[in-house]
């Protein structure tokens, strides 16, 4: 227990020196007298920065959610038709009001993504339990017709370049001004902190938590409903960007076990890491073009991901 | 009684043909028709080949649920397109005649899905589903590595590839077609002549070892095949991931046969008749120009939520 | 004959047979026994040269099987597996004759069609011919299946396990065919299966191979082998064979 805090100080420190690098590199040289430092720094690095490191620690907390309440390690938001729904939300607020408010957009793509999400959570109830990795499949092939919808309804209303911003997720686009609405995730955090001991429960299957007196429904709806709010804003703002919610948690409940309300701080804090590092890799590689953040973390966690596959170790605990 | 049946599929896509021919037709008449047969035939043979490399994928996978593209087959071709424009440059590869491209890129995808699927075939055979997910796992990996190559390349180089990794049956690259019909004929016939000992290999690979099936070469030979025609429906239309499953599911529920003598012709049927069909109704008579893809796999994504579901009866 | 010298097999990195030495005689029905994980199966399946041994080497009528190419090796023997796995989509009728298929590969002749209907009709499985596989029950399967190895027409049949979770009607069905097929004058065949229930080893099988342990703990004919003192070792439990109606039955005491 004490060697618990400093640990996690250690990986603070570590998020503030990769935070401190993703402010020095871009692009544009901050040592070039010709510009105003201060006003990049104010409207592009330091957002970009704070961007990145919300959306990780976002979608690695909605990743833990989902896991414990369909019982199963190997799935993650990203792959189960949670963004697909959001854009399809979006698509449809913008075809029938192009006028509306970015809150009452963002509204929409949660209801959507919530709708997405609960309709996976149904399928995973008909899917057999027998074999923890048909349930990832199913969900990959869900997401994918809720893309193909996505894909068809952008289509018949030229709207197919927004897909593509929605899909790939990449922080070279944030600016002051345009990042904020991420801010919502540092309160669902909360949210989830506190009912960490609840969710907690529902990775032990309905029956066990019904009978240690949990109202499972509702706990499930909150914790999809954080799942839902948290990838509308992702994808609105930055877009989608898969394997963060699959990768974290597990390599977090391999390192320190299962206790959630323990693991939470690490899961937020290393998948603000990783999706910084992402971001700042992306940056590097091909100075000055920039890779998006998400094709570095598809590359990176899928091979993480076959990795956790083929590892007895992991799959014991399916 | 199954080749009774498979006559009747092959005088209804005949039909089908036809139809997508002469529907409408107007002056200039010529014109016209060479357009829509240059279409027609780049529908039929993405059909033709999607079909029958599903069906033979599904045998030696021994399972009805995979398609060659939802294990990354696809996309392992595009990474393999993107690779030779990094090794060459844009211009170089430009320069390439597009018969010399296909066909190295063929051969590189042939012995890329041979060693990599091979593995995985003899190493995972007992755990099914883990085999799949790894291999739908492995096609967003290769899907990413490609995404990530392509961002290495200059904007200029990224645009030569960038047509090459979203389906779309409208923008058919003629100068293909004729290497492509060349390549699917001798994929057919590869496929004909490996249809014996499918048969034996579809009782899984133990039983088909016992009845004297060297099944590791014809897990080898088979892949290169798929890979084959893989090769000639991507580099005609673009990756197609559930076409396959459509037209396997269908022929194995026309024929009721275990026999890939007429399965796979059947199958190759199917998918050209599900294309052409499908290309005849969305853009003659609804008008829309794009949709036929994305109606193909979202129609193939539920086929295989129902398959998936319905195993659980079993 | 099968010769099996100094056999050595490991599956997944573990070593499975140790040094295993044994002489199987032709036209008998043996028996191979042993407790749970003594290695039998591996043992058969590596007799019937489907796993490659690290050392050691199995002859089968003085040909060493591993040396042998796949589809020479299935005109010697047959092999009925444990679980068949996935259960083919096929009819009755084209189960068996896949049992051909190491004859004709791929293209049968008449003599094939007839050897196939003769399987059919040994086994009982006429009025079953046009059904599906899938359809059947496990002990039709099961007949469906041995009927199948039985058309493959080779001098050896291995069976493993070819009684599990059968009713005593079917056991008694397939078991009985068996030992026909080792008293045919035309056509003998030698078969070798592993078999759990040690009432129907005493009864039928005329050879006994006892394993334990990755090892072979005795072989020879039944009578020598299927004793109470020899049972209660290799089984580390009290067993006792008596004979009840002139038949050896074995109990647990």
């Amino acid at each position: 227990m004490r060697l618990f805090p400093r640990a996690l100080i250690g990986g603070l420190i570590g998020l503030f020196l990769l935070a401190g690098a993703s402010l020095l590199v871009g692009a544009t040289n901050l040592w070039n007298t010709q510009l105003d430092t201060g006003m990049v720094l104010a409207i592009s690095r330091v957002p970009r920065t704070l961007a990145a490191i919300l959306a990780g620690a976002g979608l690695a907390l909605a990743g833990v959610v989902v896991q414990q309440s369909v019982q199963n390690r190997l799935v993650d938001p990203g792959l189960i038709g949670t963004p697909e729904a959001a854009m399809l939300g979006l698509l449809a607020v913008t075809l029938l009001a192009p006028g509306a408010a970015l809150l009452v957009k963002m509204s929409v793509a949660s209801v959507s993504a919530l709708a997405g999400t609960a309709g996976f959570f149904l399928l995973a109830r008909l899917v057999p339990r027998r074999d923890p990795m048909l349930l990832p499949l199913v969900g990959l092939i869900y997401g994918g017709i809720l893309g193909a919808m996505a894909l068809w309804l952008a289509w018949m209303s030229d709207l197919v370049q927004f897909m593509g911003i929605w899909q790939t997720g990449e922080f070279s686009g944030v600016l002051r001004g345009r990042y904020e609405l991420l801010w919502i995730i540092a309160a669902l955090a909360v949210v989830l902190f506190i009912l960490a001991d609840r969710i907690t429960l529902l990775g032990l299957g309905e029956e066990y938590a019904r009978a240690l007196g949990l109202n499972y429904l509702q706990t499930v709806l909150l914790g999809l409903g954080c799942v839902a709010v948290t990838f509308a804003v992702v994808v609105v703002t930055v877009g989608a960007m898969p394997f963060v919610g699959l990768v974290v948690p597990n390599i977090v409940s391999r390192w320190r076990g299962d206790n959630l309300r323990r693991n939470l701080p690490w899961v937020a804090l290393l998948g603000a890491l990783f999706v910084l590092g992402a971001d700042l890799l992306g940056r590097v590689v091909r100075w000055p073009y920039e890779i998006p953040a998400a094709t570095i973390f598809a590359v990176l966690g899928a091979g993480l991901f076959l990795w956790l596959l083929h590892n007895r170790k992991v799959r014991r605990h399916g | 009684m199954a080749e009774r049946r498979l006559v009747a599929l092959g005088v209804a896509v005949l039909g089908l043909c036809a139809v997508f021919l002469l529907w409408n037709l107007r002056a200039p008449i010529g014109l016209i028709l060479e357009l829509r047969a240059e279409k027609l035939a780049a529908l039929v043979m993405v059909g033709a080949a999607t079909g029958a490399a599903t069906v033979i994928f599904q045998t030696i996978a021994t399972n009805r649920l995979l398609t060659p593209g939802i294990v990354g087959f696809d996309a392992l071709f595009v990474f393999t397109q993107t690779m030779l424009v990094l090794a060459l440059g844009g211009a170089g590869y430009v320069a390439l005649a597009g018969t010399v491209k296909f066909v190295v890129e063929a051969a590189v995808l042939m012995a890329a899905a041979m060693a990599l699927f091979g593995i995985l075939f003899r190493n995972g055979a007992e755990d099914m589903i883990r085999m799949i997910l790894t291999g739908v796992i492995l096609g967003v990996l290769l899907r990413g590595l490609a995404g990530f190559a392509q961002r290495l390349l200059d904007p200029s180089e990224f645009a030569v590839v960038q047509q090459a990794s979203i389906a779309s049956f409208n923008a058919v690259d003629p100068e293909m077609s004729g290497i492509a019909a060349l390549v699917l004929i001798c994929g057919l016939g590869a496929a004909l002549w490996l249809a014996p000992r499918l048969d034996v290999a579809a009782l899984g690979r133990v039983q088909a070892r016992v009845l004297g099936l060297d099944h590791d070469r014809l897990v080898l030979t088979s892949l290169g095949v798929v890979a084959a025609l893989v090769a000639v429906s991507t580099a005609l239309v673009g990756p197609v991931t559930f076409l396959g499953l459509l037209a396997a599911s269908f022929a194995h529920a026309l024929l009721r046969d275990h026999r890939h003598s007429v399965l796979i012709p059947a199958a190759a049927l199917m998918g050209a008749a599900i294309l052409v069909a499908g290309q005849a109704v969305f853009e003659r008579l609804l008008g829309l120009q794009s949709a036929l893809a994305v109606i193909v796999e979202f129609a193939g994504g539920l086929l295989f939520l129902a398959l998936v579901l319905g195993r659980r009866a079993r | 004959m099968i010769e099996i010298n100094n056999l050595s097999v490991s599956r997944d990195g573990a070593r499975i047979l140790h040094d295993v030495t044994l002489n199987v005689p032709p036209g008998r029905l043996a028996a191979i026994i042993g407790p749970n994980g003594a290695g039998k199966s591996t043992l058969l399946h590596c007799m019937a040269g489907l796993l490659p041994p690290d050392c050691g080497q199995v002859l089968v009528n003085s040909r060493n099987i591993h040396a042998l190419s796949e589809a020479r090796r299935a005109l010697i023997l047959s092999l009925l597996t444990q679980a068949q796995g996935t259960i083919p989509r096929l009819s009755v009728q084209d189960l068996v004759a896949f049992g051909r298929w190491p004859h004709h590969r791929g293209r049968p002749t008449a003599t094939d069609r007839a050897i196939t209907a003769k399987a059919l009709a040994r086994f009982d499985l006429d009025q079953l011919a046009t059904r599906n596989v899938e359809t059947l029950s496990g002990g039709q399967r099961q007949r469906a299946f041995v009927a199948m190895a039985y058309a493959q027409s080779t001098p050896w049949m291995f069976l493993d396990e070819p009684l599990a979770a059968l009713d005593p009607k079917y056991v008694r069905d397939i078991m009985d065919r068996l030992r026909d097929m080792t008293g045919d004058k035309t056509g003998q065949r030698s078969i070798a299966l592993v078999l759990h229930d040690l009432s129907v080893a005493a009864r039928y099988a005329d050879f006994c191979i006892a394993m334990k342990a990755g090892r072979i703990i005795a072989a020879g004919p039944w009578r020598d082998i299927v004793t109470s003192d020899l049972l209660s070792d290799l089984y580390d439990t009290p067993l006792r064979v008596a004979q009840l109606d002139g038949v050896p039955v074995v109990m647990g005491l």
